[in-house]
């Protein structure tokens, strides 16, 4: 081998480049989201100190959450719609199972999360048998779920949350060393995102979701059950839209739209953090912080000045926007 | 062998203007030369074959010619005048037509409709029905099959062999002169073969240059009049078909003497128990199907297209299960329901199609190796390890057992070449631990050299007491691999040969006009 | 070699040209009608007016459900066409507030909101290359943010002339039918009988064969959205001709968006595209219109209606697809 000397100027050269190839390999997710985060900051001084930060990441967890969910079904080849109205079914549901009655929040929460397994056996379980693609059964469900909650309920929710159930989205846990508030919403978060990094990217349920998306044919035909496989993944969407829906019943309080969108939120969020829409790739904490940057925007428009009502055409923009840009970047890869 | 070839050219035509002819073209993708200064002369009336290793630049070369590429420099040539395709339908509208192996056909619609696409006959953009249907008609009849093909018929009905005859009526209907095809009978039988072939003669008698590409020699021989030979991006040698040996033609593909296709087969010695049985078993195609495969064997399955060779694999593998008869594996009666069944039973299958049924595309190659292990074990276990145990050291330790060329395992597959992604699936397998592997087509679409190395580890793997069923519709390869043959025919087996049967006793017995059952000798073995 | 004539049978070939979903509707009516007679007072089979109204609930469904089918063939989705529905009620009882002279500039205008959504929608499909599915929720996403935060400045009601559209009748029969028929007539010679409409059934069928042969298939693209949007805009017109006042929720009450696909791939349109037509989708729409009027007949509380229709739309396309092998995913 022939040595070679260097001098000090081509090894710096080499360090920066190295330092460069490593720079060029994160997702662009998170340079986005602290450039927004940063606009954020400092429009409103609020979010500059430590308990600014928690009311932000506690009001982006159930989002989070709802985009891991949605993140499964994506990389499985599908798209689960109904989140929303599951989310708006759990928060009207539970607010008249409740009836005020602190003794009934856990059981209450038990019943809601039996209904969200139901609802995702159903969602998978019909696409999987009947062949459907999931974007009409879910927006069917969608439908369905948010019919009957406006059944159950003759359209007017009724009843308050009790302390309890609220606390789960509302609530912070004191005199934490360091932090000192820390909310208990974003603890449940994290427990969920580690819980789900770990099936997805590390366990072999979490390499056939993705074989699925890929490649259904060769996912059979290797001895996937691909059915089992996709309708699990349906479950566990369904499941985190209803862990979602408490917090944000917790947090917001009851009414009978908070649902409207969260799915395509969830969507949106899930493809900024990089999940293609036709299945096959996908990426725990990436769309966490898609979620995150999505809350941001939202955050940023509403200190500029805009109108609620606004915010649904915004959304749309930034969905179109995102996957446009999603779609590009893509296709530069390749 | 090598003198001789250095000094024939096609000088016998040097008074014949050529049609087409490419000049000094080169075209670079990032990383690799595709085509570095590559000049060939197409003759109007003559079959033309263009062939080489896979990456040898032969589909680009004929990309560029039907104007889906433009050339980096270099110039082509269209009847003496330089043209500039943008687009290919430029290279349509100046006669130059193209049919890729992947037909570019639209099956819900009729085959007028298709010929016809874009530019059917209308007035005021009202399209005349009748006079669409009357055009597709005059050109069917130009081409002789006006009996066989109707313009209402709906593509999707057609056989794969009727639907290229669309593809080729669509370029006559351009009024080509050039007409390339890209393995024009890797998806024929034989008799379609030789209708394609009398077609070919016709479209020569127009005066029309045909070009085309294919991996199989035989054909290549059977049909071409001159073969030019690349390799690795460069011109070799335009050959006359005449004057050459296919041994000669693999020489100046690979640039070396292959003088061992096969390896040897296994001798009577080798073969241990009946690890598959098959009794009486059918299903909706399949008809009393009844075999045994031992272990340490090749069995080949031969037969036409539609004899029910891929329905046989896929009734073994519990894709299309069968309905009634017996199975028995390694001794024990089972019933194979789906292919999870069939894989926890111990069986491996390697498809015919790995674009759509054997590899995932997305996924990193060492993925793609352990999708089988990870399908049997269980859903979460050794989560620490990406769920499989010591996959670290077991993705290397595969990936050289087969051979793969790759910088890295964590490349997404789909980058991979086509022999390359094979060799994954054969190591997807051969990880899950498969005593029985059925192969479907094993090599097809697969340059020589790979073709080679599979062989190599097909026969490896019987050595190691595996049991090896192996469809293909190339009769060297059954010839040259099977230690004993099944020929199917119309939904049954038709009829077993022994090893190194003839390639004419194979054809016979698939196409129904023996029922012979020869463990040791054929009596037609010699005549041929 | 398969030949592949068709059968000579001139009778038998149109037997076999005749979408599956008229069995299903066929079907349908008579299970319907038993139940009527059972349930209710059975007044759906004997009383005409009332099956004249399973024809007009059609109208409004049908008219939207043909643009769709244009969309669908060329393997795409048009989801925005509630909210186009919407956008197109409440624009027109404003503008005309009443005033029969002002109903050809009401018209006008929303053609061309229209034309500018259905532009917009093929534009984000075809040149920012966004899912269509995400990109018509994303316009519908956008309508909406707009009409509900400027509908209480766009109150106004629509002249009794207007309303001509929606009950007026000719002889015996409804104007409005008189509209779908139009509509449908249209849309089918368009689609088996125009060059744009082969090109649609090219572009749809494999987008790639399409452009190699030439075709221009991002124009293509915008000009079915257009007609989508165009024919939201006509059942907006309608349903407002009816209602004698916009209001934002018309299309979303309506489910326009929802049921107009369910409807066209029950008529046998893939939604992977290629394939179809507008015939097979009025046998659909009429499936749902019968459905519809059933439920009144036996008096289903409205919400529960809303439940039912879900579980329809997914048994509706599951009785298709049920039959292909191919995974959905």
């Amino acid at each position: 081998m022939t040595t070679t000397t260097t001098t000090n100027s081509s090894q710096l050269a080499s360090m920066f480049g190295a330092i460069w190839a490593l720079i060029k390999k994160i997702p662009p997710i998170y340079p986005i989201f602290f450039a927004i985060f940063i606009t954020v900051g400092i429009l409103n001084p609020n979010y500059q100190t430590m308990n600014g930060i928690f009311v932000f990441l506690r009001r982006a967890s159930p989002l989070a959450i709802l985009a891991i969910g949605q993140m499964m079904v994506l990389a499985s080849g599908g798209f689960d719609l109904s989140m929303g109205s599951m989310v708006t079914f759990v928060i009207v549901g539970s607010s008249m199972l409740l009836s005020n009655d602190p003794e009934k929040a856990l059981p209450t929460i038990g019943i809601m999360m039996c209904v969200g397994v139901l609802v995702g056996l159903i969602n998978g379980l019909t696409v999987s048998y009947f062949k459907i693609p999931s974007l009409i059964v879910t927006l069917g469900m969608l439908l369905l779920v948010k019919g009957v909650a406006m059944y159950w309920s003759g359209g007017a929710p009724k009843g308050y949350f009790t302390d309890n159930f609220r606390v789960f989205g509302r609530g912070n846990f004191e005199n934490v060393p360091i932090f000192g508030k820390f909310p208990i919403a974003l603890l449940i978060m994290l427990i969920i995102a580690v819980i789900a990094y770990f099936v997805f990217h590390k366990s072999n349920f979490g390499k056939q979701i993705l074989a699925i998306g890929d490649n259904v044919r060769a996912s059979q035909l290797s001895g996937v059950r691909v059915r089992l496989v996709r309708t699990l993944a349906f479950v566990i969407s369904a499941f985190l839209a209803v862990i979602a829906g408490v917090l944000l019943g917790g947090y917001g309080g009851i009414s009978t739209n908070v649902g409207d969108g969260l799915e395509f939120q969830a969507v949106s969020a899930a493809v900024i953090g990089g999940a293609l829409l036709l299945g096959g790739k996908g990426s725990v904490p990436n769309v966490i912080f898609g979620a995150f940057t999505l809350e941001a925007l939202f955050n940023l428009l509403n200190l500029l000045g805009l109108p609620k009502p606004y915010k649904d055409a915004v959304q749309g923009l930034i969905i179109i926007g995102a996957v446009a840009y999603a779609a590009f970047s893509t296709r530069k890869k390749r | 062998m090598t003198e001789n070839q250095k000094n024939i050219t096609e000088e016998k035509n040097t008074q014949l203007e050529p049609l087409l002819e490419v000049q000094n073209i080169t075209k670079r993708f990032p990383g690799v030369l595709a085509l570095d200064k590559v000049s060939v002369r197409f003759y109007p009336g003559e079959v033309h074959a263009v062939v080489g290793e896979n990456g040898a630049g032969k589909s680009t070369l004929m990309k560029i010619v039907s104007g889906a590429y433009t050339p980096d420099s270099g110039d082509v040539v269209l009847q003496g005048e330089k043209v500039s395709f943008a687009h290919p339908i430029d290279a349509y509208s100046k006669g130059v037509s193209i049919i890729y192996q992947e037909f570019n056909l639209l099956p819900e619609r009729t085959v007028a409709q298709n010929i016809f696409l874009g530019r059917e006959p209308a007035r005021m953009g009202v399209i005349d029905m009748p006079q669409l249907n009357k055009n597709t008609e005059a050109v069917l009849k130009e081409m002789g099959v006006e009996k066989m093909i109707s313009p209402t018929a709906q593509v999707s009905s057609l056989s794969v062999a009727a639907q290229q005859i669309v593809e080729i009526a669509k370029a006559i209907s351009y009024d080509s002169k050039v007409l390339i095809m890209d393995e024009p009978t890797a998806a024929l039988t034989n008799i379609e073969v030789k209708m394609l072939d009398d077609l070919v003669k016709r479209l020569k008698a127009r005066g029309m240059a045909i070009i085309f590409i294919s991996h199989r020699l035989a054909e290549v021989f059977d049909i071409a009049e001159k073969i030019t030979v690349l390799k690795d991006g460069q011109f070799v040698n335009t050959v006359n078909v005449k004057d050459v040996a296919p041994a000669d033609v693999v020489y100046m593909m690979v640039g070396r003497v292959l003088d061992h296709y096969f390896p040897t087969l296994g001798s009577p010695g080798d073969f241990g128990e009946v690890v598959l049985r098959v009794k009486d078993a059918s299903n909706d195609f399949l008809k009393d199907i009844s075999l045994e495969l031992r272990r340490g064997e090749v069995l080949g399955v031969a037969g036409l297209q539609g004899s029910g060779r891929t329905e046989l694999a896929q009734a073994l593998f519990g894709v299309v299960p069968f309905k009634s008869g017996e199975i028995e594996i390694r001794g024990k009666s089972q019933s194979v329901n789906t292919p999870f069944h069939a894989i926890r039973l111990g069986m491996g299958f390697v498809t015919e199609d790995r674009k759509s049924e054997g590899i995932f595309p997305k996924q990193p190659i060492r993925d793609n190796m352990l999708m089988t292990i990870r399908a049997l074990q269980s859903f979460f276990g050794y989560v620490l390890n990406d769920g499989v145990r010591k996959s670290r050291k077991l993705v290397p330790t595969l990936g050289k057992q087969v051979d793969v060329r790759t910088d890295s395992y964590d490349r997404e597959i789909q980058f991979l070449s086509g022999g390359n992604q094979q060799k994954v699936v054969l190591a997807k397998w051969l990880a899950s631990d498969a005593g029985i592997f059925i192969f479907d087509e094993p090599t097809r679409g697969i340059d020589v050299e790979a073709k080679a190395s599979i062989h190599d580890m097909i026969r490896d793997l019987t050595k190691k007491g595996v049991a090896v069923l192996m469809i293909s519709s190339e009769l060297p390869e059954i010839i040259g691999m099977s230690d004993r043959v099944l020929v199917m025919h119309d939904g049954r087996i038709a009829g077993e040969l022994a090893a190194k049967s003839s390639e004419t006793n194979i054809m016979l017995v698939a196409t129904g006009h023996q029922n012979r059952n020869d463990a040791n000798t054929s009596v037609w073995a010699g005549k041929e | 070699m398969t030949t592949s004539a068709i059968s000579q049978n001139g009778f038998l070939r149109f037997i076999r040209r005749i979408p599956p979903v008229y069995f299903f509707l066929i079907l349908v009516f008579v299970g319907g009608a038993i139940l009527d007679v059972t349930f209710a007072d059975g007044q759906m089979v004997t009383n005409p007016t009332i099956l004249t109204n399973i024809l007009v609930r059609s109208v409004a469904l049908g008219i939207v459900a043909v643009g769709q089918t244009f969309v669908i063939i060329g393997a795409s989705i048009d989801l925005s066409v509630a909210l186009v529905v919407s956008v197109t009620a409440v624009m027109t009882s404003f503008i005309m507030q009443g005033d029969p002279a002002k109903v050809p500039l009401a018209i006008g205008v929303v053609l061309a909101i229209g034309v500018v959504t259905g532009m917009v929608n093929g534009f984000i499909i075809t040149k920012l290359k966004v899912n269509a599915f995400i990109a018509t929720l994303g316009t519908t996403l956008i309508l909406r943010g707009i009409l509900n935060a400027s509908f209480a400045n766009f109150k106004g009601s629509v002249p009794r002339s207007f309303e001509y559209f929606g009950y007026g009748k000719i002889g015996p029969v409804p104007v409005s039918i008189l509209a779908l028929l139009i509509v449908l007539l249209a849309g089918w010679f368009i689609l088996a009988r125009t060059k744009y409409g082969f090109q649609l059934y090219g572009t749809g069928g494999n987008v790639e064969v399409a452009r190699l042969s030439g075709l221009r298939t991002d124009r293509v693209l915008i000009i079915a959205h257009i007609i989508s949007s165009l024919t939201a805009v006509l059942t907006g017109l309608f349903l407002v001709s009816r209602l004698r006042a916009g209001a934002p929720w018309i299309g979303t009450d309506g489910v326009y968006d929802l049921e107009s696909v369910a409807t066209t791939v029950i008529g046998g349109t893939a939604l992977a595209g290629g394939k179809g037509g507008v015939w097979g989708t009025i046998g659909g729409v009429l499936i749902f219109s019968v459905i519809d009027t059933l439920f009144n007949q036996m008096g289903v509380n409205p919400f529960m209606k809303n439940i039912l229709r879900g579980v329809i739309v997914i048994l509706a396309v599951a009785s298709y697809t049920i039959r292909s092998r191919r995974e959905a995913a």
